[in-house]
């Protein structure tokens, strides 16, 4: 690990005075993924500005019945949250997919949105990487991709985001509260990640200097019939090759009257098509139907060699999250 | 001299002060003067000579370096000392208690990793141990699945997981069968 100054202040405004005057500051929250990837030196930030002190530690109930979230509540705190167990329990088991206990222990909600790819050559830095080091090439493309995107990727970069816990946001809706030096913002969960292009340095949207907030959850949470399935390499403790995230509004009827289903392992962010998910709107869960509408996700995908196998996969997780979550199958 | 420049320049480059930081440690309150960039782990092995945490990957993927914080399991290799200023810290060396007649109390888990066997080089067990206070404490466990699950980010090369979690849920009391 490279050597840096560090500051905790106690105020939101002294955090983001901080992080701006300083060159090369970064925040650090739970320190789960800015540490590990400092003690790569991948991150060489020169100062850290530690928030953990800072008064966003809460989880409360918003004015149109959702649910926001406080940017350093932990992962585990979030998932054991009575309300997000009740009303969002597809985020609730989203979070509780993810590392493990001691990690979700650290891990905050703000940080987790932040994780960067876990791709192994953005990781090495012998290895050429556009990510880490813009204009090296992507040592992935024609190297080692097994767990790399088949959606969404472009000539520059092929990573995924890795997280669960943004799947689960994307597929709520959630939007993300950010405070800078020019004032605050919301970003919709669409459009916090972006798919690499040219610049796949920029993992998302936020701008120097800026700090989350929190995470806004609205009031839909699809508690009756939701599903997160995470397939990996073992059954704990690993980071997805696949996963995808249901929520679904039935009619007394068995009619479907809404559909989410965002897909995590396949891109550089949680993947979702609006137009497939309507192709749902009116039908009747079976697995026909489910069968077209995976069909309709994951067009246009796209295997580098090693991860290949992910596009049958992806197709066969999203019928099987669908028929989890319509209960036509049980959850085993 | 010119041909120096370069490494002087590297050495004249101050480095950012080392900060005062308390913690208590089993215990005990400690005050340590660090460098920001100490983990925890290197604090308590390195400067509190608390060696029974130990360093297995340094990077999250193991949970040898587990230890409570405030009453939490966490790992101690991917968070700085100083971001723990004030906290309480329970290491594997702070579980056993002493009774009146001096004579050590082994932690109930301690016990019954002893008692099943539940280790081979035990390089991992510190982990494990205080993995599974931290468990108990979280109250969510209530079959050995739930166990084997929420045990998952403590990895024993030795293999020795049945054990593992036989001497668990014998603690938990949760039938071993579930
Ligand atoms: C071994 C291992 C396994 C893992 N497995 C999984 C898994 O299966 N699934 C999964 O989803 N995740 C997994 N993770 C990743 C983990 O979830 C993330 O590391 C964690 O969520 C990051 O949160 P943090 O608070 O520790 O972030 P930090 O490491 O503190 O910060 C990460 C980045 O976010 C920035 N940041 C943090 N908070 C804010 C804020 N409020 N505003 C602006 N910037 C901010 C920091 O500057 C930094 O750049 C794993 C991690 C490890 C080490
Ligand atoms: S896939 Fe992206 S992160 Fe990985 S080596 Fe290529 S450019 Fe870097
Ligand atoms: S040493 Fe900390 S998890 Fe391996
Ligand atoms: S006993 Fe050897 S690693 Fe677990």
């Amino acid at each position: 690990m490279n050597s840096f100054s560090y500051v905790r202040p106690d105020e939101i405004d002294v955090a983001i005075d901080d992080l701006s005057v300083h060159h090369a500051a970064k925040f650090i929250a739970g320190g789960t993924n800015l540490l590990d990837l400092m003690k790569e030196n991948v991150e060489r930030p020169a100062r850290l500005v530690d928030i953990n002190r800072l008064p966003l530690q809460t989880i409360d109930d918003t004015a149109e019945g959702g649910l926001r979230l406080g940017a350093l509540v932990t992962n585990a705190d979030t998932a054991y949250n009575e309300q997000v167990e009740k009303r969002y329990p597809l985020l609730s088991q989203a979070i509780l997919a993810g590392a493990s206990p001691q990690l979700r222990n650290m891990a905050t909600n703000g940080g987790n949105l932040f994780q960067r790819t876990r791709c192994y050559y953005f990781y090495d830095t012998d290895m050429p990487c556009n990510k880490r080091k813009p204009g090296s090439g992507c040592g992935a493309i024609n190297g080692y991709n097994r767990i790399h995107a088949i959606l969404g990727t472009s000539d520059s970069c092929i990573a995924t985001h890795p997280s669960d816990m943004c799947v689960a946001l994307r597929a709520l809706d959630a939007v993300v509260h950010v405070s800078g030096r020019l004032g605050e913002r919301t970003i919709p969960m669409a459009d916090f990640h972006r798919l690499p292009g040219n610049t796949p340095q920029y993992d998302n949207t936020v701008q120097p200097g800026e700090l989350v907030t929190a995470i806004e959850l609205p009031a839909k949470g699809f508690a009756d019939h939701y599903a997160y399935l995470k397939l990996r390499d073992r059954a704990s403790y690993a980071f997805a090759l696949v996963s995808v995230a249901v929520g679904l509004d039935i009619n007394n009827d068995g009619t479907i009257t809404e559909a989410r289903i965002a897909l995590g392992g396949v891109a550089h962010k949680p993947w979702r098509r609006p137009e497939s998910e309507e192709q749902l709107v009116g039908q009747s869960a079976s697995k026909e139907v489910f069968q077209l509408v995976a069909d309709s996700i994951i067009d246009g995908a796209k295997g580098y060699g090693h991860n290949t196998f992910k596009v049958e996969l992806a197709r066969r997780a999203i019928v099987r999250a669908l028929m989890q979550a319509s209960k036509l199958e049980k959850i085993s | 001299m010119q041909s120096t420049s370069i490494l002087s320049a590297e050495v004249t480059v101050a480095l950012p002060e080392k900060s005062l930081v308390t913690l208590t440690i089993n215990g005990e309150k400690k005050q340590l003067e660090l460098a920001p960039w100490t983990t925890l782990l290197d604090a308590l092995r390195e400067y509190l000579d608390l060696t029974g945490t130990k360093k297995g990957c340094d990077h999250g993927q193991c949970g040898a370096c587990t230890v409570l914080v405030d009453g939490k399991r966490i790992n101690s290799c991917l968070t700085l000392a100083v971001m723990k200023e004030g906290a309480s810290i329970t290491t594997i060396e702070g579980l056993a208690t002493v009774d009146e007649n001096a004579t050590v109390q082994l932690h109930p888990l301690q016990d019954a990793f002893i008692q099943h066997d539940a280790y081979q080089c035990g390089y991992c067990t510190p982990g494990q141990i205080c993995s599974a206070v931290g468990l108990m404490n979280e109250g969510r466990a209530k079959t050995t699945d739930d166990i084997r699950e929420l045990m998952s980010g403590n990895i024993c090369r030795c293999g020795a997981y049945p054990h593992i979690v036989d001497a668990i849920s014998e603690v938990m009391q949760i039938d071993k069968n579930s």
